[in-house]
């Protein structure tokens, strides 16, 4: 755990808050598709932490040792976070999770990111150009307004596509309308992707038919987010002991993720996103119900454990 | 002293908020803790249940992870071997569907739980021999697990841990003494739902969850004092929302020998220090020598003990 100071609180557009913290601890450490779990909780009506992807970090220059996350007020968690001014203390954990796995050798990547979900892709883009890779990046959200940082975009990215449901900024429609064009275009090899649990299913489908690797970082809600309270469970696919049958298990998105290879992960056809303020418990706020996988033989489990 | 266990200190962590101590050692030294009570461990391993397993509730939380572990023969092989090595003080909390189940549960960890200081039995689960109401909510269903296991582990400490969703906790807990338990651990998680309004649906997929957290806290103090002054040469293992030093006071004044902090892990894992800290300044600030003295020494006038045995708050 580590105490971080607020540097700067910007806004993003009308619907994003920007918080700058100085944490040398974190900002050294942290790699692309980690979090922060911050404590949000100036009373004790809200115990629990609440997890932040790391959308940029400064390592060297005159903002050294810093980390920024974005978020949008959703609840009591991020209300509190976004009356946070400069100087105000933060208590921080991290950096945690698993993070995204960069190319062995120089690649094309193309970069997928839904509504704020694209918040961990904006670090990970300036990894991939810092390594040499190819970035090219599709950014979508419901309305323009919803856009996370689409300027950036233009800069970070070769070749960059943007959509919007309803159609008021860039291409009317969703990221996967876009999506294999861009590919082939880009001769992409490998995408990486967050957002919204729909979105990542269909990248998933359209990248599992091409044969592109896949990274996606999931979402789901954690109490603890270090690998303990067992609640932010996804349904994976693992080789069986030995050479057996493959397996389905629930792993912990916060330290076996909340980067998984998107082949691993078990699309539910169900899966419906959490719209209520609950969300504000998983990295960037879109948690879904998961897919139900059949109980071992005998189980009947207790409601709480 | 907690009963026949020999406790590094009075601060331990509950079952199911550490894990087998593993993940939460990046934060905090486990040789600075009483012991760890690790995540209940089954015959195989159980997948538990799906997502959403949590939610937060007013200084709470509910949750329905269905004791999603890898079984007894991955903590005999894996993660006691590593506690021991970290000089954990090691307490198991076991759990299954059926008495059999338990018995078995023990059995292995009699052959090949060497270490182990004692044996929490997590009887807050589903009993499928009786239409699978819970071991815990019946003096008979409580009584069978716990002397299966005591018959299995006569040797180690046994503790039964109680759910408070029951209307005789103090009958429940002499069925446990009766059949051979060494202590009780007061108390398990509150049965409690939570609806979201705009899906109109449970905010848990297993429906209905455990409360933990500062929320159930009193319920604890409560039921700690309840249980100590039926059977006060019984030792207990206070646990429910200790959020700091005082709240763990609170349980011991009650009753409790030992506690263990809980939910209040996944927010500082190094929570269970600072709070056997904060004890010893409070026995410092009073003189007071060993924890002992405080078990149970809330004063009650006789107005107050009158009120109690009257049975109206």
């Amino acid at each position: 755990m580590s105490t971080g100071e607020v540097l700067t609180h910007r806004k993003y557009g009308e619907h994003y808050h920007s918080l700058t913290i100085v944490a040398p601890d974190i900002g050294q450490a942290v790699a692309p598709g980690q979090f922060v779990n911050i404590s949000c909780a100036p009373s004790s009506a809200h115990i629990l932490r609440r997890p932040f992807s790391v959308y940029r970090v400064h390592k060297r220059g005159g903002w050294a040792s810093t980390i920024e996350i974005v978020f949008d007020v959703r609840g009591p968690g991020t209300a509190y976070l976004s009356t946070l001014r400069t100087h105000a203390s933060v208590d921080l954990m991290g950096p945690l999770g698993r993070g995204f796995t960069l190319p062995a050798r120089r690649a094309h990547a193309l970069l997928v990111g839904g509504g704020i979900g694209a918040a961990p892709l904006f670090f990970l883009a300036d990894e991939l150009r810092n390594e040499g890779h190819r970035v090219d990046c599709i950014l979508g959200a419901r309305s323009g307004r919803y856009l996370l940082n689409a300027i950036d975009v233009r800069r970070l990215a070769s070749v960059y596509r943007i959509t919007t449901e309803d159609g008021s900024t860039g291409d009317k429609g969703r990221v996967t309308d876009v999506l294999i064009e861009v590919m082939e275009r880009c001769g992409t090899e490998i995408v990486y992707t967050c957002g919204p649990h729909p979105m990542l299913a269909a990248v998933a489908r359209i990248c599992a038919e091409r044969n592109v690797a896949l990274q996606v970082a999931v979402e789901e809600l954690m109490a603890c987010g270090f690998g303990v309270c067992m609640t932010c469970v996804m349904p994976v696919r693992r080789a069986g002991p030995r050479g057996r049958e493959d397996e389905i298990v629930y792993a912990r998105s916060c330290t076996e993720g909340p980067v998984f290879d998107g082949a691993s992960v078990v699309w539910s056809g169900e899966a419906e996103p959490l719209e209520s303020e609950d969300a504000e418990l998983s990295p960037a706020g879109i948690p879904v119900r998961a897919a139900a996988l059949p109980a071992s033989v005998g189980e009947v489990a207790p409601p709480g454990n | 002293m907690l009963g026949p266990v020999s406790l590094t200190g009075p601060v331990l962590v509950a079952s199911g908020t550490f894990g087998a101590g593993r993940e939460a050692s990046r934060f905090v030294d486990l040789r600075r803790l009483g012991g760890v009570i690790v995540k209940s461990m089954t015959l195989v391993p159980w997948r538990g249940k799906p997502t959403p397993r949590m939610c937060e509730t007013p200084s709470g939380m509910l949750n329905a992870i269905g004791i999603q572990n890898k079984g007894v023969d991955h903590f005999i092989t894996e993660d006691l071997p590593w506690l021991t090595r970290q000089g954990a003080t090691v307490i198991a909390s076991i759990a299954g569907n059926t008495v059999e189940e338990f018995v078995k549960v023990a059995d292995k960890l009699r052959t090949g739980g060497r270490g182990v200081a004692a044996v929490e039995v997590n009887i807050s689960c589903p009993n499928l021999e009786d239409r699978s109401d819970m071991f815990a909510h019946s003096a008979r269903g409580t009584a069978a697990v716990v002397a299966g296991v005591k018959e299995s582990l006569p040797r180690v400490p046994v503790f039964a841990k109680l759910s408070p969703n029951v209307t005789s906790l103090a009958e429940i807990a002499g069925a446990a003494l009766d059949a051979g338990a060494d202590g009780l651990s007061l108390i398990n998680t509150v049965f409690g739902m939570a609806i979201d309004v705009e899906a109109m649906r449970p905010k848990l997929a297993g429906v209905v969850g455990g409360l933990s957290g500062p929320a159930i806290r009193p319920i604890a103090v409560r039921a700690v004092h309840e249980v100590h002054r039926a059977f006060p040469g019984a030792p207990i293992i206070g646990q429910g929302g200790i959020a700091g030093p005082r709240d763990a006071l609170e349980l011991v004044l009650a009753g409790a020998a030992a506690v263990a902090v809980g939910t209040a892990n996944f927010v500082v894992p190094r929570l269970p220090v600072r709070v056997n800290e904060g004890i010893a300044e409070y026995m410092a600030a009073r003189g007071v020598e060993r924890v002992a003295d405080l078990v149970g020494a809330v004063r009650l006038d006789e107005v107050a003990a009158a009120s109690l045995e009257a049975g109206t708050p």
